[in-house]
């Protein structure tokens, strides 16, 4: 019939219809190139060793990552990205998993527009947050005219930004662990004669763990890739990596910023490698598959 | 049954079981209520009312409010028409020497001057000469100093900036201002805005469209392949997704610049270079790029739900592969297509750092603007009216996103 390959196709697929699947082939391995390829092709120009961003010819050298790792400008914006990240991560996790605990309890009163609210700083364009949140920090206690306190350029005051941004992942990621979540397990546990936080202690939390653990993740990863908060309320004591980074494009181009960029590819493998067991472990747990 | 109907009931303590009932859902409740509260107060405080005080700047005179009143009360009876008349010169010395005093003189001419180009030195000059001048009349002493102060234009804007409320920022945002005759547009050379939103409604709108066209068969591709490989092709789509956006503009940036790879190659292919960072098609490409898994990733998880059995249905029925996936499958992945470029648009609407490191200044979208006149030209009135227009497009369309498709159906990972 035709000399084309099946590609999977039934045995009586016409020629057209292969020569079709062929294409189709062809175009999703494109677009799969297209995605991958950017972020591939950052790797080898680090490792160059002219102070020129292209690929390196021969001059193979690590100057890039000795500046990135032992320079003070990089290290205080990798310490400021780990402080207010972790710091961000923690408040999230926390106040994200307990709402959505809530959240997922039967006959919660306007859960629709209570969700709606809790997501919205995942919508709102950032600038918009930002600029509010700036106005906001100026004076954080409204009553008085003169400011008491003032979170602009203050490390709290990027930590509960980020915490801000960073919530809605964690409701998000915890409520669909808990769609599957059988409630008569909290009844049985309470039942038996354990305390409400010994059942979350011992029933809830290991079943829902995978789901707050991701949620933890995608907080991190917000606050580690945050940059137009960190423009508008931080000042250079709050620099972190992406602020760095953002600065090294507009001000001084330095190959540091393909080693800052290869780094951080490394950390986005780790994240994503974890995420994926977990979603697997949580499968099992909930007997999905 | 005739029992529960003359006797209720009880549980052990004598209470009607209803009743006992009915506090049990009570109490869940109110705990189900206290668990979300922590958070929903932590939104509600240190995002909505921000978002709230921020809107509220765009409509308030913050420089001039408290500062101009002796001259706004002396306008109030200004027809706008003639020049005024010595009292309004009179009050408006005074407040100039009140705010000479308190060195806010410069606060009160940054507001005049965002609408009259020019007044900030007249009113630092003018206050000088005031300040010197220990009594009136005047009238004469403004007019000899500069005839500036005899144009009705400028008297008509400091009426309307003396008051508490404005609406100039908002009508500005929109190239409106308000003239003799009611609202106009403002003169051709100062239509900037709603090219700007022209501009980021098209950028959206394209990015939208072309990530739905490259991620499409690629959710396709990975909806149908078996579930091993699907998993090894999938990590192609999520490794982008996990990456900084940082890192993945950095990416670009280095990419599209005219010594970057991507002309070295163009060069070894077509033997030529061409200018792609700092344009629409960098912005574009780089977008895309970075939009293609949110678009693709919602259609996928629709993808996985339908059935294979329905297009071989379709097939056995007789109808050609082309027909089968038109009229069956396609229909069917519509609320993933939905979802897909619904939160797609929305996030391109906010972009900003792609545009800021990656575009031209042809190419800047709102969140620019907002953040070039909280920054750079402290303007906070017309950052919060931009940055105003843009939450309320926005929350439109999350509003629609919520209707369509459902909060809680949105899936990360």
């Amino acid at each position: 019939m035709s000399n084309l390959p099946l590609l999977g196709l039934p045995p009586y697929a016409s020629a057209a219809e292969r020569a079709w699947r062929l294409c189709f082939y062809l175009f999703c391995g494109l677009v799969l190139l297209f995605l991958i390829s950017p972020i591939l092709i950052v790797i080898p120009i680090s490792f160059n060793n002219s102070s020129f961003l292209s690929f390196p010819r021969g001059d193979w050298s690590l100057r890039w990552y000795e500046e990135f790792f032992l320079s003070e400008r990089w290290n205080t914006a990798v310490k400021n990205s780990i402080i207010i990240a972790f710091f961000s991560t923690i408040l999230a996790t926390t106040l994200g998993t307990v709402a959505a605990l809530g959240l997922s309890r039967p006959n919660f009163p306007a859960r629709a527009l209570v969700m709606a609210v809790l997501i919205s700083p995942m919508v709102v364009p950032v600038v918009i947050t930002a600029a509010a949140l700036f106005f906001f920090y100026a004076n954080p206690l409204v009553v008085t005219s003169e400011p008491i306190i003032i979170l602009n350029n203050t490390y709290i005051g990027v930590i509960l930004a980020h915490t801000l941004l960073a919530t809605p992942f964690v409701v998000i990621t915890v409520t669909a662990t808990l769609t599957g979540f059988d409630q008569s397990m909290i009844r049985a546990g309470a039942s038996l004669g354990a305390h409400p936080t010994l059942v979350f202690r011992k029933v809830i939390l290991p079943l829902i763990s995978p789901g707050v653990i991701s949620g933890a993740l995608f907080a991190f990863v917000t606050s580690w890739d945050e940059v137009v908060v960190v423009l508008f309320v931080g000042s250079s004591d709050q620099r972190t990596l992406p602020r760095q980074m953002f600065s090294g494009i507009r001000e001084m181009i330095s190959p540091t910023i393909t080693a800052a960029a290869t780094v951080l590819i490394t950390v986005a493998v780790v994240m994503l490698v974890t995420v994926e067991l977990l979603r697997r472990r949580s499968e099992r747990l909930r007997g999905i598959r | 049954m005739a029992i529960a109907e003359t006797a209720p009931l009880l549980t052990i303590d004598g209470m009607p079981l209803k009743t006992r009932l009915a506090r049990a859902e009570r109490s869940r409740k109110l705990a189900a209520v206290a668990l979300v509260s922590p958070l929903f107060l932590f939104v509600v405080i240190t995002f909505l009312f921000p978002l709230f005080v921020m809107t509220f700047k765009s409509v308030v005179n913050e420089e001039t409010f408290g500062r101009l009143d002796r001259t706004h009360a002396a306008l109030a009876d200004w027809d706008g028409q003639a020049l005024p008349d010595e009292p309004v010169f009179a009050a408006f010395a005074e407040d100039l020497k009140a705010a000479q005093a308190k060195r806010e003189v410069g606060e009160i001419a940054k507001r005049v001057n965002s609408e009259y180009s020019g007044a900030m030195s007249k009113f630092k000059g003018i206050a000088r000469k005031v300040e010197a001048a220990s009594s009136g009349p005047y009238k004469d002493l403004f007019l000899a100093t500069d005839k500036v102060w005899g144009d009705v234009a400028l008297w008509r804007i400091i009426k309307s900036a003396s008051a508490r409320y404005t609406d100039y920022y908002w009508l500005a945002a929109v190239d409106l201002k308000q003239g003799p005759d009611g609202i106009e547009r403002v003169p051709p050379d100062q239509r900037v805005f709603l090219d700007v939103y022209a501009r980021t409604f098209w950028i959206a709108g394209l990015v939208t469209v072309l990530t739905l066209i490259l991620g499409f068969p690629v959710a396709y591709l990975l909806a149908t392949q078996p579930p091993a490989r699907a998993n090894l092709l999938m990590i192609f789509v999520m490794l982008p997704f996990w990456t900084s956006l940082l890192v993945r503009t950095t990416a670009w940036f280095v990419l599209l610049r005219s010594e970057g790879p991507l002309n070295d190659l163009l060069e070894i292919l077509v033997n030529n270079r061409f200018e792609m960072i700092f344009t629409r098609f960098g912005t574009i490409l780089a977008m895309t790029h970075i939009q293609l898994p949110f678009t693709l990733l919602p259609i996928y998880s629709v993808m996985k739900t339908i059935p294979p059995s329905h297009v071989r249905a379709a097939r056995s029925l007789g109808a050609g592969p082309f027909l089968a996936f038109w009229k069956v499958y396609f229909p069917q992945t519509v609320p993933g297509i939905a979802a897909g470029c619904l939160l797609t648009f929305i996030l391109c609407l906010g972009y900003y750092i792609t545009p800021a490191l990656v575009g031209g200044p042809r190419d800047q979208m709102v969140s620019y603007y907002v953040s070039y006149y909280m920054n750079n030209i402290i303007n906070f009135g017309q950052a919060a009216a931009l940055g105003g227009m843009l939450l309320i497009i926005t929350m439109v369309l999350y509003w629609a996103y919520n209707k369509l498709v459902g909060i809680d159906k949105m899936k990360l990972g």
